[in-house]
């Protein structure tokens, strides 16, 4: 037995804990710690996905219980994929927090950052149901401290609209899991699959409730349309690090829905297709809102987060086929758009930065570093909107791929053109208002004194008090840092398109073993000492 | 006493959705309460629901009868979670009171203003 399965999970959970009791008047030691331990998870996890490769699911039975009744950890390529995703980004968003100085405006910033990567970690690992929702419930109660992190009442507010939802999913999630347990009598997920395959059609409908419900909870957590209300102000009013950082937790959602309706529920099971039927619907409406409202958007941070809604309706619309190339497709994308997502809220935190932390989409002055984050933001749009040259054109087209077989075809690729377009019509207008028109700003105002008209906006506002809910850019510590930051999410973005053959035929090695869930089940439950058979 | 359950379940369930859907703090967080007392409940009665059994078995017991522990052991997990959880939004709720003055859940005009300004 490998005991490095555990190490994402065990490793943050000490260096939180050091970080809480030790470190906590040192801000420099917390730093050092802080990132070490985030560089060591990314080595364990790019251990653990080299050990995975193989192609063999390992298991680690925590106080080796026999799997049914004790805990499993379970390691997969899926897994190990997410693991070295999610360790990657908090690496580098973490970069970016302590250059721009982002971590010394509360308290306790790095030690929730670790225990966040603990609950994520967890979640990607687990192999109980249960086990899940505590995990879910790890990650969350750090995400409310990260999410608030420098106060301010808009933060606040939208910190009590964040919790409460999510408080209503936690809740969701348990009702499903009741349900779950009183027809199949586990909460191992391996064990949960061979009893749900061996349940008799007529005695379904507990186990379709169930398996309705545990959609819901997900659903909530990746933001599908209409469960997505939370998003945008989270999003919008979170510091820019954290947003970042939540691309990967709205994948978590993602994960868990593939994750689930492979294994426990696949499509020839006794629940049939009913979640795809209810996935597909949702995942197009996810996707038209998303875009519209980066087409509408007035805000850069809420025009980020819509587009980060529109990125998981594509990716749900992919994961909604279930079919082998449809998955190997839609983990493409997630890859794809968590690295997105991530860069276009750093970018965002750049701007506001320096703007005197405000991103209305208004005329104002010449930012500082204009050239530099205009080049950058014009990157991440593209790649967010799905253009070529880079990763998201080549996903989008990959998902036009995969539904090709599905009678509603026309109705899906019309609906992912048409809303790409608004895509491209959002970010272009953003980007000229921010980047562009300050160069004319003169003239603008000239042309408006002429005409009579009130003069557009005024200057950039003074600099920001120390102990302001807004980060600004003389506060930074190294906005070298920052950029560094940034450009690392976008080298990966290129990477994945300059790479996209041997990352497809790693997703397609995942989408394969995912779709053959028998040896999975055999090391869950055969494979053990006083094993049933 | 399955009815009894149900209807307590029911109960509370319909009283938490209905408190929760306020638009102001405190009733949402007794609502939510309210929701994580029925889940609880739930939780428990989805192990079958059995009188004077132990959530042991007992070697020495003439027939072999006792009820599902592991329910038990799931609803304690939840409470400790949820007793967690509403402390958290109990104290998220009153630093939005008395950072923005009132205790609406909904956003403040001065999200919506084009200017952002909070003053």
């Amino acid at each position: 037995m490998n005991h490095f399965i555990i190490a994402p999970v065990v490793l943050p959970a000490v260096i939180g804990g050091l970080i809480i009791l030790w470190m906590r008047h040192d801000m420099l030691l917390q730093r050092v710690f802080s990132t070490a331990g985030s560089v060591i998870l990314l080595g364990v996890s790019l251990y653990l996905a080299f050990y995975a490769s193989s192609g063999e699911v390992f298991v680690y039975r925590l106080g080796n219980w026999p799997a049914p009744f004790g805990i499993v950890l379970m390691l997969d390529e899926l897994a190990a994929m997410m693991l070295v995703l999610g360790a990657f980004l908090a690496v580098v968003v973490q970069l970016y927090a302590i250059g721009s100085g982002w971590d010394r405006k509360g308290w306790h910033f790095h030690a929730l950052w670790q225990f966040q990567m603990m609950g994520v970690m967890g979640a990607f690992l687990t192999g109980d149901a249960f086990n899940l929702f505590v995990f879910f419930e790890v990650l969350l109660i750090a995400s409310y401290g990260l999410m608030i992190h420098g106060g301010g009442p808009l933060r606040l507010r939208a910190g009590v609209q964040y919790v409460i939802i999510n408080l209503l999913g936690s809740t969701l999630f348990l009702a499903a899991l009741g349900t779950l347990y009183a027809v199949t009598g586990t909460l191992n997920m391996a064990d949960m699959a061979v009893k749900v395959a061996e349940m008799p059609p007529e005695d379904t409908s507990l186990l379709r409730t169930g398996a309705v419900l545990l959609m819901l909870v997900f659903a909530i957590k990746a933001a599908l349309v209409p469960l997505h209300f939370w998003l945008p102000s989270t999003y919008a009013n979170a510091p820019g690090p954290v947003a970042a950082l939540f691309a990967i937790m709205s994948k978590v959602g993602i994960y868990s829905i593939i994750r689930f309706y492979t294994l426990v529920f696949p499509g020839d099971s006794v629940v049939e297709s009913i979640v795809a039927d209810m996935l597909l619907p949702a995942a197009l409406i996810t996707l038209v809102v998303g875009q519209i409202g980066v087409l509408g958007g007035r805000h850069l941070g809420r025009v980020a987060a819509l587009s980060t809604i529109g990125s998981i309706g594509t990716l749900v619309i992919a994961v909604s086929m279930f079919t082998p190339d449809s998955i190997s497709a839609a983990l493409y994308y997630t890859i794809h758009s968590t690295l997105a997502s991530a860069a276009l809220f750093l970018i965002a935190d750049m701007i506001a930065a320096r703007r005197g932390g405000e991103l209305w989409l208004t005329l104002r002055p010449k930012i500082r570093d204009s050239g530099l984050i205009a080049a950058m933001f014009f990157a991440a749009a593209i790649a967010a909107a799905g253009m070529p040259p880079l990763s998201g054109f080549l996903g989008k087209l990959l998902v036009l791929d995969v539904t090709r077989a599905d009678p509603w075809w026309i109705g899906i690729w019309s609906t992912i053109l048409v809303t790409s377009l608004f895509a491209i019509i959002g970010f272009g207008r953003a980007g000229s208002t921010l980047f562009w028109l300050p160069f004319q700003l003169q003239r603008i105002e000239a042309l408006a004194e002429e005409e009579g008209r009130p003069p557009p906006r005024g200057p950039i506002p003074p600099k920001l008090e120390p102990d302001e809910h807004i980060q600004d850019i003389d506060d930074a510590v190294s906005p070298t840092m920052t950029f560094i930051a940034v450009g690392a999410l976008l080298a990966g973005l290129v990477a994945m398109t300059v790479f996209a053959r041997p990352a497809l035929q790693m997703t397609d090695a995942i989408a394969e073993q995912l779709f053959d869930p028998q040896p999975y089940v055999d090391s869950v439950l055969i494979e053990q000492e006083g094993a049933r058979k | 006493m399955e009815a009894l359950v149900a209807i307590a379940i029911g109960a509370m369930s319909a009283a938490g959705v209905y408190l929760v859907l306020r638009l102001r703090t405190f009733p949402t967080v007794i609502g939510m309460t309210m929701m994580s007392y029925a889940i609880n409940v739930f939780l428990f009665a989805s192990g079958r629901l059995a009188v004077n059994k132990p959530p042991i078995l007992d070697p020495y017991a003439e027939a072999a009868v006792y009820t599902d522990p592991l329910p038990q052991a799931l609803t304690l997990t939840a409470i400790v979670i949820s007793f967690g959880m509403t402390a958290v939004v109990v104290l998220l709720a009153l630093g939005a009171f008395i950072e923005s003055g009132d205790d609406y859940i909904d956003m403040p005009d001065a999200d919506r203003r084009e200017d952002g300004d909070t003053e």
